[in-house]
């Protein structure tokens, strides 16, 4: 493992993080965007630069944060290491926003 | 240190600095473009800027049409200006409302002319404002007397790890040096607008926020449309951008920490003291750039993820990004490349000096990527259809 992260996440307690570079599915290197701290995640699929990995199981119809901030409800069960995006969340505000 | 550089630009004749000497050919209609632009053919050194408004508009959405030319060409990045419109009422109009800076300016009207008479009388005029614009000296200026604006595009993930951030670093600067900076993209702000309204210095100013960012939701809302690929856009989306709160949060972060002092409406110009503004606009790139130029901003910050290429003929964008792809790949767009922040290269402090550095050589001078590019998007907000 190099000591470049393969994603940060922007604070402590965020559910997901992202990846800052294209990374393959298999044991990964999450870095905080503030903090020193890392903690490693098994990935479960290829992620893209700029996508995003959860960072624990989220359950469907549960909260989504990120900049210690709701962005997001998932419309899936989530597992740790599992890709985020469009088809597994969906916008808390707006109704008429969806995949 | 960053701040300590010596910045030179042009002090006008209402005491505002711009950081650029435009001469500029402004058509009031859309049917004025074509003499506008022909003068600009026949005297190469000044600016046409054709729009496709000014016809049949009524109310509210006329006034922020009148506003938006006539701020435009009171922006004090502009040297002086020759107005061109189908009749002279319209026209006489936003030359009055130029006038009040104080810098020249002068219209001509094409009904009982023709656009022959029309582009040889304007001609005459730019050629005699563009030769007395080249005397104008640079002098030197302080970074407060600068009005910067931001607003980001083709933003994702890496807008809110690093290009916002980036931002941020010189908004506070900017604050602390004194200085107004205006941010906007109203809808943009949904899932954070009450971090937004926290940070109003009082309630008149937080009521007359959230008033302006119901009105817009509900203006959206209405309309019953699935937004998903139109905010958050379908180049939002493939940079990694899942919702419309996750966006909002990478745009909030642009704007700093400092107390929001003024909401504006489109196009008005602050006049409550320095500080940061939030002004209610679009969250598309020309439309909102073009209504922050029309109050008098003379400088940009544009963070882009997944390269966005706007520019505006009068107020410089300086773009910068830390997607390590669209650095790579849209070099000639990107005035400065943050990517090392996500390899984790440098600080935000350090990527904050940079930036400075590149904004101080733009104020003095250096043309931005946009700039040599000759992008030049001039678009004019509507609120709803003309009668």
């Amino acid at each position: 493992m190099t000591q470049q992260p393969d994603f940060l996440a922007h604070d402590e307690g965020d559910s997901v993080a992202v990846a800052v570079r294209d990374v393959a599915a298999g044991p990964a290197r999450i870095g905080y965007l503030r903090a020193e701290t890392a903690v490693d995640v098994d990935v479960t699929a290829d992620i893209p630069l700029g996508h995003k990995v959860a960072l624990s199981a989220i359950a469907e119809g549960a909260e989504i944060r990120e900049y210690s901030q709701l962005v997001a409800i998932a419309t899936a069960d989530i597992a740790e290491g599992d890709h985020v995006h469009v088809h597994n969340v969906r916008s808390a505000r707006w109704q008429n926003s969806v995949a | 240190m960053a701040e300590q550089r010596g910045l030179t630009g042009f002090r006008r004749e209402n005491g505002a600095v711009g950081i650029r000497n435009h001469t500029v050919v402004l058509p009031v209609d859309d049917l004025s473009n074509a003499a506008a632009e022909a003068v600009a053919a026949v005297v190469p050194g000044v600016l046409a800027l054709p729009h496709a408004y000014g016809r049949l508009q009524f109310g509210a959405d006329l006034d922020l049409t009148f506003d938006t030319l006539i701020g435009t060409g009171a922006n004090p990045n502009v040297g002086s200006v020759v107005v061109i419109g189908i009749e002279s009422n319209w026209t006489a109009r936003v030359v009055d409302g130029i006038a009040k800076t104080g810098k020249r300016v002068e219209g001509v009207s094409i009904e009982g002319h023709g656009d022959l008479a029309t582009i040889r009388t304007a001609a005459r005029i730019a050629q005699r404002f563009l030769q007395e614009d080249s005397e104008a000296a640079r002098v030197p200026v302080d970074r407060s007397e600068i009005l910067l604006s931001i607003k980001c595009g083709e933003s994702d993930t890496t807008s809110g790890l690093g290009s916002c951030p980036t931002t941020a670093e010189a908004v506070d600067r900017w604050v602390d040096a004194g200085g107004t900076v205006l941010f906007g993209e109203t809808s943009e702000l949904t899932g954070g607008e009450h971090l937004i309204a926290e940070r109003c210095v009082n309630d008149t100013v937080r009521a007359r926020f959230q008033r302006i960012y119901d009105d817009y939701i509900a203006m959206i809302e209405r309309t019953g449309a699935n937004l998903l690929g139109s905010q958050p856009t379908q180049g939002n989306i493939a940079g990694g951008l899942s919702t419309i709160e996750e966006k909002a949060m990478g745009n909030i972060a642009k704007t700093g920490v400092k107390p929001v002092v003024g909401a504006l409406g489109p196009a008005e110009a602050p006049a409550d003291g320095p500080g940061l503004y939030f002004m209610d606009t679009s969250s598309a790139a020309a439309e909102c750039i073009t209504l922050m130029a029309a109050a008098g901003a003379a400088l940009h910050l544009f963070p882009t993820g997944q390269g966005n290429v706007i520019g505006n003929p009068i107020e410089p964008v300086v773009k910068l990004s830390a997607n390590p792809s669209t650095v790579r790949t849209m070099s000639e767009h990107i005035d400065y490349d943050c990517a090392g922040l996500l390899r984790r290269d440098m600080t935000l402090t350090e990527s904050g000096d940079g930036l400075m550095a590149s904004i101080d050589r733009t104020i003095n001078g250096r043309l931005t990527c946009a700039e040599s590019l000759g992008h030049r998007e001039f678009v004019l907000t509507r609120l709803y259809q003309s009668a």
